[in-house]
């Protein structure tokens, strides 16, 4: 299937919008009416045709713009992409398992021809078209890691691994939830994840590193996570809190369907064959609270989870204040009746709302 | 989430591949040369890495960790190199005697568990005997990079000295090697002596070898973190013993000649596992109930777990009237 780029922004006038294809292919992250921290890994082995998990690396209707944005959020901030100096080699691996997965998963998108170490690399949506020498960084125009997730979706985390640790020692991060590679540079699995609230008591992240220390070579893994966010911006970072922030309060019960987003993270995690070190590719996908609720299904259930959600998680994802006004807004599709388990929307055979607001 | 949820496979993925050559190096080693039996380039790996080939020795399945010591960059072809092993179990006999160019046998895709430091200034190796074998691929990979290493290698007579003319005659200056027949030690409190800040060492040989790597480099100052070793703990035979699965509902009996991992692959119950050596942690199997003693060999337990609460089935056994484990 060929895919109509949309031309839209992620800033200023807010044009990003989701077609019903999108809609409907929406990595909802619930499987059922509640939620808590789980160490949720499954492979990363291919998902039902035309979902989210089907390929190593999605692409939608948003790539181009998309890329758009993370120039444009470069160009004001180059801290956002960093690579310490052990880390090149790894960079290289990305650039491998990027540009063989999508020139295999789309090959009307992206070819990739190799001989020997001289390799040309097509990007047909972003009309790009060069031809470099593979570990020779001199030709390329940025480093490799940089120069290809200037071409992918979503955040990049590039981790080395020693010493029975992994290390934030590279990265690409401009779609990211409200963390700061800037500052996490460096650090290893546990302090990065020392703001996380709960999980740590439940002895998720020891657990989720032994696991992340034995992701194989051809094995790669995967899991959901998922935030709010208040209009669609990809950049809800740190360092543009400023900017972003304030737009929190500007929720009213009348723009709540389209301002609120629900923020879903596809984090998939490859093992790198050359340097050994872990990406992990974290991809942000964004849907409006009134988008959503197209889905009787998932209507029903978002409510649920808002309204059960522990106030330490409300909290920790930036939307307990707001959180009455979501519940008033979501209540209004939930009737009550059963949800079907599973994240997938069943729309064919869910009934629809019987409920009039 | 469940997307797709598929249950974890034991082990690595596996490669199906051909037996390319056997090339006897000397009286105990031998190398073998595989390339892919479905044409395509093997996966590149980082130097260090092994592969856990799996053997069908007349009905019996054995799966045996190698390292993998051709170029990681080269995806033509993957070897490895055995020593013989007439005391051990049978993989490594079963390698010499009855493998040939042209077999079909089944790999998995390299796992690292000793990969390089690549944030080290300089890269210091000791090995002994055949524990050069991670080494060649680790000395490969930094050659394409321009990496600064040198090598100290011991070995017991200039017959056994496996890839010690390959390895001299490509890199004269970076090579020492040291004959155990003419009395010739690493001298190691020297070398580790006055190495360049951001030094790391590396240490594959014997568990004395090792042990004394980490002894005398901790005496002269060195952080752990910096000093690396890979001790492949191969399972030892010991006195049969039964174990109850609790999961499995099952009571089975562990032969011999035949690990507690062994034994449950062989009653079709399968553990998950990497490394089949003590240091990956994957097989890592809870005790539910016990009267006896444990024999454990693995380098992942912390020691307050081996009282009791787990077992390494891969590398460690039990004697005692009963033992129950979660599988």
């Amino acid at each position: 299937m060929t895919i109509q780029f949309n031309e839209e922004t992620f800033r200023d006038d807010y044009s990003f919008y989701n077609s019903d294809w999108a809609i409907k292919r929406f990595p909802f992250p619930f499987h059922e009416d509640s939620y808590m921290y789980a160490v949720n890994m499954e492979q990363h082995r291919g998902g039902p045709e035309g979902s989210v998990y089907e390929k190593r690396f999605d692409v939608d209707e948003h790539y181009v713009s998309e890329m758009r944005d993370r120039a444009m959020v470069l160009a004001d901030d180059p801290l956002r992409c960093q690579s310490l100096p052990h880390m090149t080699l790894a960079g290289w691996d990305l650039l491998e398992l990027i540009m063989v997965s999508k020139s295999e998963d789309y090959p009307d998108l992206f070819e990739l021809h190799r001989d020997g170490d001289t390799w040309r690399w097509v990007n047909k949506p972003l009309g790009i078209d060069d031809t470099f020498t593979f570990l020779d960084e001199t030709t390329l125009p940025y480093g490799p890691m940089e120069y290809i997730t200037r071409q992918a979706q979503g955040d990049f985390c590039v981790l080395d691994q020693r010493d029975e640790m992994l290390w934030m020692d590279a990265g690409m991060v401009t779609t990211q939830a409200d963390w700061s590679l800037d500052f996490d540079i460096g650090m290893n699995f546990f302090e990065w994840h020392a703001p996380v609230p709960l999980a740590h008591e439940m002895g998720i992240f020891k657990r989720a590193l032994k696991f992340l220390l034995n992701i194989q070579q051809g094995a790669p893994a995967r899991r959901l996570n998922w935030t709010m966010t208040v209009n669609p911006l990809l950049d809800t970072s740190p360092e543009n809190y400023h900017k972003w922030g304030i737009q929190k309060t500007t929720l009213t019960p009348e723009n709540i369907g389209s301002k609120q987003h629900l923020r879903v993270e596809l984090q998939t995690f490859f093992r790198l064959p050359r340097s050994n070190a872990l990406v992990f590719p974290i991809r942000c996908y964004l849907c409006s609270f009134q988008d959503l609720m197209t889905m009787p299904k998932w209507g029903r259930r978002l409510h649920r989870v808002v309204r059960d959600l522990p106030v330490e998680l409300a909290t920790y994802k930036g939307f307990i204040d707001n959180r009455p006004m979501m519940l008033d807004y979501l209540s209004q599709f939930d009737d009550g009746l059963p949800t079907s388990p599973g994240v997938f929307p069943e729309f064919d055979t869910e009934p629809p709302l019987t409920k009039s607001s | 989430m469940s997307a797709a949820p598929q249950k974890a496979k034991p082990g690595a993925e596996q490669i199906d591949v051909t037996v390319s050559a056997v090339v006897p190096l000397n009286d105990l080693v031998t190398r073998f040369e595989f390339t892919r039996t479905d044409g395509q380039p093997f996966p590149p790996f980082s130097g260090g890495a092994h592969t856990v080939v799996t053997m069908n020795d007349d009905g019996r399945t054995r799966l045996n960790p190698y390292s993998l010591m051709s170029d990681p960059a080269d995806t033509s072809t993957y070897a490895i190199s055995v020593r013989r092993d007439d005391a051990g179990r049978g993989g490594s006999l079963f390698m010499h005697t009855r493998v040939k160019a042209g077999d079909q046998m089944t790999i998995t895709y390299p796992v690292n568990l000793f990969s390089l430091d690549l944030r080290a200034r300089k890269h210091v190796f000791f090995a002994g005997g055949i524990g050069i074998t991670p080494f060649m691929s680790m000395i490969a990979q930094l050659e394409r990079s321009n990496g600064n290493w040198e090598l100290h290698y011991s070995v017991r007579t200039e017959t056994l000295g496996t890839y010690v003319d390959e390895l001299r005659y490509k890199f004269p200056n970076k090579v020492h090697v040291y004959y155990d027949d003419q009395s010739q030690s690493i001298p190691l409190e020297d070398l580790l002596d006055g190495q360049p800040l951001g030094t790391n060492a590396y240490v594959c040989g014997p568990k004395g070898m090792i042990d004394w790597v980490h002894a005398t480099a901790s005496a002269a100052g060195w952080p752990d973190a910096q000093v690396h070793s890979e001790e492949f703990t191969a399972p030892q035979p010991g006195k049969p013993f039964e174990v109850r699965l609790c999961k499995s509902d099952k009571t089975i009996q562990v032969g011999e000649n035949e690990s507690l991992l062994e034994a449950l692959e062989r009653e079709g119950v399968n553990a998950p596992f990497l490394c089949r050596g003590g240091a990956c942690g994957q097989c890592e199997t809870d005790v539910v109930a016990f009267e006896g003693e444990f024999i454990h060999r693995d380098h992942w337990l912390e020691p307050e777990q081996k009282a009791g609460e787990k077992i390494m089935p891969c590398v460690s056994r039990f004697i005692g009237p009963s033992l129950e484990i979660d599988r």
